[in-house]
């Protein structure tokens, strides 16, 4: 048994492998945050009069929260305060306005792509992946473009679709996230400074994956991203996002906002591997990610899919949900979310049923290991109206040694009789006799556990797209390492 | 130099000696079976052997091919050609059982410097196997153990066994929750698998899987101690007088 104990610990000694800080020219603003700032921003960013505006406004109301403390603190999960006007709000690597071909870019970010282990160039190409990269706060490069606008696909950057396509943008921005919805939300939708946007019009199905990786790479510099992804009548779209991010000593603050919005008939498959940097073995640095992801399945027939694999962050708070609007629609929440060494992790979903016969599927897997606490959080509201609902909510837990701690809190609230609903719940720990059984096959200790674990999560992992899949393995492989119990 | 030789072995669990002092010798081509009544050490041997690290070694030492056993982990043993059928098969949830074999006899080719098997060489080797111990095809792809019948598990044991060719292989009780069908398969499956080259060191607690299995040598195992050793004839001798007689024996052996 001690010897187990002892393996356990020189694997929990792993560092993290993809820590590394990029030196590019960065042009920046001081620390602070007033309405200056915003002004700033905006003005960096050339953009329209109505997005300074609904900036201000957005930060207006982030202001009032903050004075009346209103940040929430409600999730299970335990941080120092955050000091809002010790973050820089804006950092842009310097770059020759209006690139025109990848070999602009600066080739330390490429690099830095490839030291990730992202084949942005042609190994994205040739695998038909358009990729999006946003690096820091500005996107730098965008491929595929005009295949996809053949098709009338919009995928570009948040800020050219503020330049290019500022009716859509006007018209869904804040349409499923409003500034209102809670403080993080608020705070991003001031200071935001880029992220992605994807339109698909009418009866048109994207023929590729489209993809975005993000990176944090400006020490102390709080990254706001936005997401806007509008699926029109009869369109459908997976959009895939990953990202890891190089070891830092202070706590970074991510607070990242996603909006979807699919019309009659129209599919959106939203796919997230997060792999921000967790802090160290003793729980110093790491990423606070404060996610606000939503998606509007408006019309009758939508569906609205999330899946998320979430090894990183030290401290997470996230959960992707579903207004399930239009009459049949359907909502789906797949989730991995691995908590080690000091993580934190409150995530789950919601799922708020209000059209009739509209169903949705929640399957969530909890891996605590090392001091790790995981905590999903769900809840299932059905509507008066909503007849005929349906839910299916499967929860597991699964605990790898014994400090770590998995919590779960459901919230089921039915308003219509004629709802049905199903929640299967579990908690189990790797045992002894697991491992020793595998290990007696010839497997060593560490790829015992990723075994079992990759087991466990197998259900989630199906509904990744295929490299994806493959990507989060060995993610949760990584991530483990240094777990064995 | 015999392919296992276990000196003086002596284990404790807590405060208890479980093995006080079990000498034994098999060489290649040999099977062995060590009876015993419950609680007499018979599963701890088996778990010692396969380097299970929750039972104490306190005294002796075990030679595997002439190295030394107890300072390999569970993994170098399986590698090394030790292999463990189990008592109770443990279930692994999520991964498909012809995954699993091939993971393992990838882990034992990469350490004996060979190449790794891909699907399409491996898959008709496992079909061959399967054949041999009349299990369906669609056990395959269930996830390991999960949901299988006793009588599934005990089989899949034999199956692994058979995948891996392992130079000795420990049977810890499988003829135990077997009806006599199932016993009459897994026997073949493990007769199928002797050889010159293979040891067998099959425990159990009743005489009637050794009518399938003969052993070229058995030991009774009471109280921590081999209190006697025998050739097959011991088996039939043990069914019809019990394993009464040998209790007092256990008492006054003094430890080899």
């Amino acid at each position: 048994m001690s010897s187990n104990t002892d393996t356990i610990r020189e694997l929990a000694q792993q560092e993290y492998k993809w820590g590394f800080i990029t030196d590019i020219g960065e042009d920046r603003i001081p620390k602070g945050l007033n309405e200056d700032v915003i002004r700033l921003i905006s003005a960096k960013k050339n953009e329209p009069e109505f997005m300074l505006e609904w900036r201000l406004k957005a930060y207006r109301h982030w202001e009032s929260l903050e004075k009346s403390q209103a940040e929430p603190k409600w999730a299970n999960i335990k941080y120092p305060p955050i000091d809002y006007q010790n973050i820089a709000y804006y950092s842009a690597p310097k770059q020759k306005p209006n690139l025109k071909s990848l070999d602009e870019i600066d080739p330390e970010i490429l690099r830095t792509y490839e030291k990730l282990g992202i084949p942005l160039l042609e190994q994205k190409m040739l695998a038909g992946v358009a990729v999006d990269a946003v690096f820091d706060s500005v996107s730098v490069a965008t491929t595929f473009k005009e295949k996809l606008g053949e098709l009338g696909i919009i995928f570009c950057s948040f800020s050219e679709a503020v330049q290019k396509h500022p009716d859509l943008v006007k018209k869904y921005l804040g349409s499923v996230v409003p500034h209102t919805d809670n403080f993080f939300a608020a705070l991003n939708a001031a200071v935001f400074t880029d992220g992605s946007f994807v339109y698909v019009p009418k009866g048109v199905k994207c023929p590729m994956e489209l993809s975005t990786y993000f990176r944090i790479n400006a020490a102390e510099t709080g990254q706001f991203e936005r997401t806007l992804i509008v699926a029109d009548e009869g369109a459908s779209v997976s959009y895939l996002e990953g990202c890891t991010a190089p070891i830092r000593d202070e706590n970074q603050l991510h607070a990242a906002v996603v909006e979807l919005i699919a019309l009659d008939d129209a599919q959106i498959k939203y796919s997230t591997v997060q792999n921000w940097y967790p802090g160290d073995k003793n729980g110093k640095g790491g990423i606070y990610n404060f996610v606000t992801k939503r998606g509007a399945c408006r019309g009758k027939n939508s569906k609205i899919s999330w899946t998320q694999v979430e090894t990183g962050s030290a401290i997470t708070w996230k959960y992707p949900s579903c207004i399930l609007q239009g009459d049949n629609s359907v909502g789906e929440f797949y989730s991995v979310a691995l908590t080690n060494n000091f993580q934190q992790a409150d995530t789950g979903t919601k799922m708020i049923h209000i059209g009739k016969n509209t169903r949705s599927t929640i399957v969530a897997k909890g891996i605590s290991a090392g001091h790790g606490q995981n905590t999903y959080r769900g809840q299932v509201k059905i509507m008066k109206d909503a007849a005929g609902a349906r839910n299916y909510t499967q929860c597991d837990s699964l605990l790898i040694g014994d400090k770590c701690g998995a919590h779960t809190f459901p919230y089921i609230e039915v308003k219509n009789s004629t709802a049905r609903m199903e929640h299967e719940a579990s908690t189990s720990k790797i045992g002894e006799d697991q491992l020793f059984y595998l290990r007696q096959r010839g497997l060593k200790a560490e790829d015992a556990v990723s075994m079992i674990v990759n087991g466990f999560c197998k259900r989630v992992f199906r509904e990744l797209p295929m490299e994806f899949a493959v990507e989060a393995q060995k993610l949760l492989s990584v991530s483990l390492e240094g777990s064995v119990g | 130099m015999g392919l296992l030789e276990i000196k003086n072995l002596r284990v404790r669990v807590g405060d208890r000696e479980i093995l006080k002092g079990i000498n034994l010798k098999l060489n290649a081509g040999e099977v062995h079976s060590i009876m015993g009544p419950n609680g007499s050490g018979k599963s701890t041997l088996a778990q010692v052997l396969a380097r299970r690290e929750s039972y104490e070694v306190t005294g002796g030492e075990v030679l595997f091919e002439g190295k030394d056993l107890l300072a390999m982990k569970p993994e170098e043993a399986a590698c090394e050609g030790l292999f463990l059928a189990f008592q109770y098969p443990v279930e692994i949830p999520g991964i498909s059982n012809a995954y699993f074999l091939r993971s393992a006899l990838n882990a034992i080719r990469k350490y004996c410097g060979l190449d790794e098997m891909d699907a399409m060489d491996f898959l008709p080797k496992l079909r061959e196997k399967l054949k041999l111990l009349d299990m369906d095809d669609k056990l395959l792809n269930r996830s390991v153990n999960e949901a299988f019948s006793g009588g599934e598990k005990k089989r899949n044991e034999i199956l692994q066994m058979a995948v891996l060719e392992p130079k000795l292989a420990i049977l810890d009780e499988t003829d135990s929750g077997l009806d006599i069908d199932a016993l009459r398969i897994v026997a073949q499956g493990v007769n199928a698998m002797r050889s010159p080259e293979r040891a067998m060191l099959v425990v159990t607690h009743y005489q009637r899987l050794l009518n399938y299995i003969v052993p070229d040598y058995v030991h009774v195992l009471v109280e921590g101690r081999i209190v006697r050793s025998g050739g097959p004839e011991l088996a039939l001798e043990l069914e019809s007088s019990g394993y009464a007689t040998f209790e007092g024996a256990a008492a006054g052996a003094s430890p080899a």
